[in-house]
């Protein structure tokens, strides 16, 4: 965890609702680990004070990127800045996805909208090519499609309207892969909490292990606010775990979804 | 130049402080900044048993400041001992613990293990968290129960005791003197201001508590004053807190009165804050010719 003051290489729309942030942090970059985040503040605010936690999304050299959608104040700022404007990150941050092992089970990996970005990392440092289920409402919301092609991996797309693969739920296929066949695999999951939800229970049926990459709403990012909280079972009980420090990835039967959500 | 202050038989290499439930227990933030350059390391409230907290969502955004409601969540005396005392014990400079309990039992109870534990810096007793049902503020905004807290807490220790005092009060003078006269060391004024928020879209509060505690730059003013009118009604130090961003901020409170302050929000937005903080006060005493920090407490100039 470092604390920089970066500068902006490039910002700039992905697609029609995602932005792509590109940020020089040579001293951060080397340590990104898959699944981790970074917080950034958003130095012209003056009025909105705190940090915003994003899902790095790729590391290249001494820079990294996140996609992110427009959907407050924050991001309204950060979508106007500029190449060679400064940015103030806290870096990496949290516990992210284990990477998978070579000749050990099988990467699924499943994306709920911009929750494809925070596995792109894990996918690309797999030795193992998996498949990656991606689901989103609309066409538009299926992110990085292209980039995950590129790194061999099979894409499954599925939107809720249908514009785009299958219609439907992202769940729908994972399940029936995981129905086809009986290879070991192992899920991985970023997304809503409804479905990381899902697939939490889809991978208690079918006796899988699933990390799931929980999406919490934070403020320091560092473990001292206890914002990011999740139930989190210890033997018979369970206790409040931070997102930003235990987490943001847990593994599925750890979730205490009887309280969360 | 001297920078140091003295909080009850506490000296502190300067005044510079972070506020209770802004630093965790200090072990969070020792990858971003040396924690030996602070006054004081100050941890999140610990009361005897292990606490849960409260529901979420437990803080939101607000123009200049945030709502909290995390409701004390915390390892308990041992938890904290076991997991964190370690740290803490070895760092240079002093360990400051906020304790809280349910009734004044539990907080003599606390102040007693604490006591006993050796090496800690000082007690801070929160009798103003405005997010607990039970404890908390309801002894810092009675004047008889604040006096019995801290009497109970005198009678179970000899640390430094700084008590933290609710804003929540028409006026603050009588709760300083009552915890003065009770034997407390120093006060700490300010605590959170009990506030809400609303989504007008869902018309649901913003947090899962319904209210919270503001804090952060929008309430400096009000701290001011509080800390101005604290320090006037009593003879022992005040730690002033609310809102500070910055050098200048900080030495605003010291001029109302504050002998020491804390740094409290700012630390979840910019870590480094304490530590720019104690540079800045260095450069102002330096540049108007100050050879001593206490030389600006309490020096407003009210009047022509």
């Amino acid at each position: 965890m470092l604390e920089q003051t970066v500068q902006i290489v490039s910002n700039e729309r992905a697609t029609d609702s995602y932005f792509r942030l590109v940020l020089r942090a040579p001293r951060i970059a080397p340590l990104i680990q898959p699944g981790q985040f970074a917080h950034i503040r958003v130095l012209p605010m003056k009025d909105s004070l705190l940090r915003r936690p994003f899902s790095i999304f790729q590391v290249s050299g001494d820079t990294f990127s996140i996609l992110y959608k427009t959907v407050g104040k924050g991001t309204e700022v950060l979508a106007r800045m500029q190449a060679g404007e400064e940015l103030s990150v806290i870096a990496p941050l949290g516990h992210g996805f284990t990477v998978p092992k070579r000749g050990g089970e099988t990467p699924l990996l499943v994306a709920g909208g911009y929750g494809m970005a925070a596995m792109y990392l894990l996918a690309q440092r797999s030795p193992q090519k998996g498949i990656a289920f991606v689901g989103g409402r609309r066409r538009v919301d299926i992110l990085c499609e292209k980039e995950f092609h590129a790194l061999g991996w099979d894409v499954r797309v599925t939107t809720e309207d249908g514009s785009h693969g299958e219609k439907g739920l992202v769940t729908k296929p994972l399940q029936a892969e995981l129905k086809r066949s009986t290879a070991r695999r192992k899920l991985f999951a970023c997304g809503p909490t409804g479905m990381l939800k899902v697939v939490g229970q889809i991978a208690g049926e079918f006796k899988v292990p699933a990390e799931l990459s929980m999406d919490e709403h934070m403020c320091c990012g560092v473990g001292v606010c206890l914002t990011c909280v999740i139930p989190v079972k210890t033997g018979e009980r369970w206790e409040y775990q931070r997102t930003c420090t235990e987490g943001p990835v847990f593994d599925s039967r750890q979730v205490e979804w009887e309280v969360a959500g | 130049m001297n920078l140091s202050v003295q909080i009850g038989k506490l000296k502190l290499q300067n005044p510079v402080m972070v506020a209770s439930g802004t630093f965790g227990y200090g072990v969070e933030y020792a990858q971003l900044l040396d924690l030996n350059q602070l006054g004081a390391v100050v941890v999140k409230g610990i009361r005897l048993h292990p606490v849960r907290g409260n529901p979420t969502p437990r803080t939101t955004e607000v123009a200049s400041g945030m709502l909290n409601a995390i409701g004390l969540q915390g390892p308990g005396v041992d938890g904290f001992i076991k997991k964190y005392w370690p740290f803490l014990k070895k760092l240079k400079v002093p360990t400051i613990i906020n304790i809280w309990g349910t009734t004044i039992d539990e907080y003599a109870e606390v102040a007693r293990r604490f006591d006993a534990l050796g090496g800690v810096g000082a007690l801070e007793l929160n009798v103003s968290c405005p997010n607990i049902k039970e404890g908390g503020s309801q002894f810092g905004t009675d004047v008889k129960l604040l006096a019995q807290v801290v009497m109970a807490c005198r009678k179970a220790t000899k640390l430094p005791l700084i008590t933290k005092m609710s804003p929540n009060v028409v006026s603050i003078a009588p709760y300083a003197r009552a915890a003065e006269e009770a034997g407390s060391d120093a006060l700490a004024v300010t605590n959170s201001y009990p506030a809400m928020a609303i989504d007008i879209e869902t018309r649901k509060p913003k947090l899962a508590n319904v209210t919270g505690g503001l804090t952060g730059p929008c309430i400096k003013p009000i701290a001011i004053k509080l800390v101005w009118e604290a320090a006037k009604a009593v003879k022992i130090p005040v730690i002033g807190m609310g809102g500070i961003q910055n050098a200048a901020d900080a030495i605003e409170f010291m001029m109302a009165g504050a002998t020491a302050v804390a740094v409290g929000t700012a630390n979840f937005y910019e870590p480094q804050t304490t530590l720019q903080v104690i540079a800045g006060i260095r450069e102002f005493a330096q540049k108007h010719g100050i050879k001593d920090v206490r030389e600006i407490t309490g020096s407003i100039q009210v009047g022509k």
